[in-house]
């Protein structure tokens, strides 16, 4: 191996002193806290920072519009644009959930159903937000692509059972997702 | 002693030390946080206002997160007050008072403003004003060694104690340096009492601005008589002030000098095994001590409560000399301005300067300021002596011997540095 000597650069007699250095340390925080102090902080304006300093008021000021496509926050279910249930209770999200956190009641869709042959379809789904830790485990592994980590990240909630999401929260937080899905398709 | 001396040192007692002083200490904490927050571009506590929504009404008052120092207490008070059960009971129930009481008992000797005459009597703004000032204060200051030592040793456990040994042989080595720093200064004035010194210097300069004298200020021609020595003695005290304001940052275990309670290495140092309130002593201790510190400094440096510049005497007094009614009062803002500055300046030097190495910050107290100090004090007793021994005395014999002096300084320092040499294998 290559022996690299790193040589100590040297000092001249005022830099051994320390005072100078300390000098221009003060002065270039003191800059630091004038800019600040003027709303002018290092950055403020690419990250769009209340002004004092580079930091966000958060609950007033947020940073949504900012979040990328792949964001993973909460899971939650999607129709089709038809409100379709796209969901049919396969359980896979359910098994493969490394903490647990879903619970699916599979039921049955009726015969009278005008898509009685999709056959099945959730009683109840629930996402228990307490255990859930983002891992889009879920959304990964759904045939039907029927689960997706949406972009609300702000789950919040006095009491355990008010962080369960139940079906009806989870398809409003959902929404509708365009797409193909193959199961309506009356051939297959 | 009269009954109206009692009255007023009870009211002094009360009002510097609950009404000014404690706020003060309070507000310091909420300085820190957010000069370092601005210094470092973020942005600190602002969020803690009066909750007026818990009584119903519609808003919130901000208030700049003014209210933060006041929640700290409340949260201080209602936290809980744990005392682990490896730790000796007494003495770590002594600890945080010790290190709280005498910061807070050397403010006594501080004067924070000029006489004030109350119904035709004269009350001194100074709570004790005793002929030995600075000594009183390191008398009492050093006294604090002992809380964070006990503290340290009374945790029973590894890093408190490191913090409580380090910050014992810290404080004691720049005490050194602390008070041979004032020996120039005490020199100049000939006396210890501290509203003396501020006296003097509201009518002959401060000591490191002395822009006018009792002959007026540096424009009028009566100022030039025997200024020369005035002019010649700023470099001494110059260095006493570079030397004792540094001492009074690794008293106050400020940040260069923080080595007691460095997070890195020692947790949080002598205060790891303490919570709640008894923690807030410790830091209320801290930051009681920083204003004393600011305090002193100001007082023996930059004029005490005088407003300087000639202007006591041109705006403040009577043709025959005394102080106007008001005088008291605006002299205890001046004082008050001075302090806070440099309480701030306190707070941006931490947030400047990174914290020494151990072997660095006790070769800086033995090596070079014990040795400085030591020098500065010939220097300034050689300035002062030279008009009255003549000028060709001076340059015989007092010059020479003060070179002698620091040249045997010098080489005593350099035996000390142990000549290492790099072996690179």
């Amino acid at each position: 191996m290559a022996t690299v000597k790193v040589k100590r650069p040297k000092l001249y007699w005022y830099e051994h002193l320390y005072l100078p250095a300390i000098l221009k340390g003060l002065v270039i925080t003191l800059k630091h806290g004038l800019k600040a102090f003027r709303g002018k902080a290092q950055g403020s304006k690419d990250l769009a920072s209340s002004g004092l300093g580079v930091t966000m008021q958060y609950p007033e000021q947020k940073w949504d519009d900012q979040l990328p496509d792949y964001y993973r926050g909460v899971p939650a279910l999607v129709t089709d644009e038809q409100k379709r249930e796209r969901c049919v209770s396969c359980q896979l999200c359910e098994f493969i959930c490394p903490p647990k956190a879903i619970t699916i009641t599979p039921g049955e869709i009726q015969s009278d159903d005008p898509w009685a042959k999709v056959e099945k379809a959730p009683q109840a789904f629930d996402i228990d937000m307490i255990r859930c830790i983002y891992c889009g485990m879920c959304e990964e592994v759904c045939p039907e692509q029927a689960i997706f980590l949406r972009q609300d990240y702000a789950m919040t909630g006095t009491t355990r059972d008010e962080m369960v999401n139940d079906k009806n929260r989870l398809y409003k937080i959902g929404g509708v997702r365009e797409g193909l899905v193959n199961k309506w398709n009356e051939l297959k | 002693m009269d009954f109206a001396f009692i009255i007023a040192s009870a009211i002094k007692i009360f009002g510097f030390t609950f009404l000014v002083v404690l706020p003060l200490v309070a507000y310091s904490t909420y300085a820190e946080r957010r000069v370092s927050a601005v210094l470092q571009d973020r942005v600190g506590p602002n969020r803690v206002g009066i909750p007026a929504t818990l009584f119903g009404f519609k808003k919130d008052v901000k208030l700049f997160g003014l209210i933060q120092p006041l929640a700290d207490g409340v949260k201080g008070l209602l936290k809980e007050d744990f005392t682990p059960a490896h730790v000796r009971k007494s003495f770590y129930w002594m600890a945080p008072a010790f290190t709280a009481a005498p910061a807070f008992i050397s403010l006594c000797v501080v004067p924070f403003g000029s006489a004030v005459t109350i119904f035709g009597y004269e009350v001194k703004m100074v709570i004790a004003d005793i002929g030995v000032g600075p000594l009183f204060i390191f008398a009492i200051a050093s006294l604090s060694v002992y809380g964070i030592t006990l503290a340290g040793w009374a945790s029973n456990s590894k890093y408190p104690f490191f913090g409580g040994v380090r910050s014992c042989a810290q404080m004691i080595s720049y005490e050194i340096a602390l008070g041979l720093s004032l020996i120039p200064v005490l020199l100049f004035f000939g006396k210890l009492n501290l509203s003396d010194i501020v006296s003097y210097q509201a009518a002959n300069g401060w000591l490191l601005l002395p822009f006018w004298n009792e002959g007026g200020t540096v424009i009028h021609a009566g100022y030039w008589q025997n200024s020369l020595q005035q002019w010649l003695l700023l470099l001494p005290m110059g260095i006493s002030f570079f030397v004792f304001t540094t001492s009074i940052f690794a008293e106050t275990n400020r940040m260069p000098f923080d080595l007691p309670e460095c997070e890195t290495e020692l947790v949080g140092g002598y205060h790891t095994e303490y919570s709640s309130m008894k923690f807030a002593l410790f830091f209320m201790g801290e930051y009681a001590a920083m204003i004393v510190g600011s305090a002193l400094i100001v007082t023996i440096f930059f004029g005490g409560w005088s407003l300087g510049f000639g202007l006591d005497s041109a705006l403040l007094q009577t043709a025959g000399g005394d102080w106007k009614w008001y005088a008291g009062l605006i002299h205890m803002g001046a004082f008050l301005t001075k302090t806070v500055a440099f309480i701030i300046f306190f707070i941006w030097v931490r947030w400047t300067v990174p914290r020494f190495r151990y072997d660095q910050l006790m070769k800086l107290g033995w090596v070079v300021f014990f040795e400085l100090a030591l020098f500065n004090i010939f220097l300034a007793a050689l300035i002062m002596a030279a008009p009255h021994i003549g000028i060709l005395n001076t340059f015989l014999f007092g010059i020479p011997a003060l070179v002698v002096t620091a040249l045997m300084m010098f080489f005593i320092t350099k035996t000390n540095e142990v000549k290492r040499k790099a072996k690179i294998t």
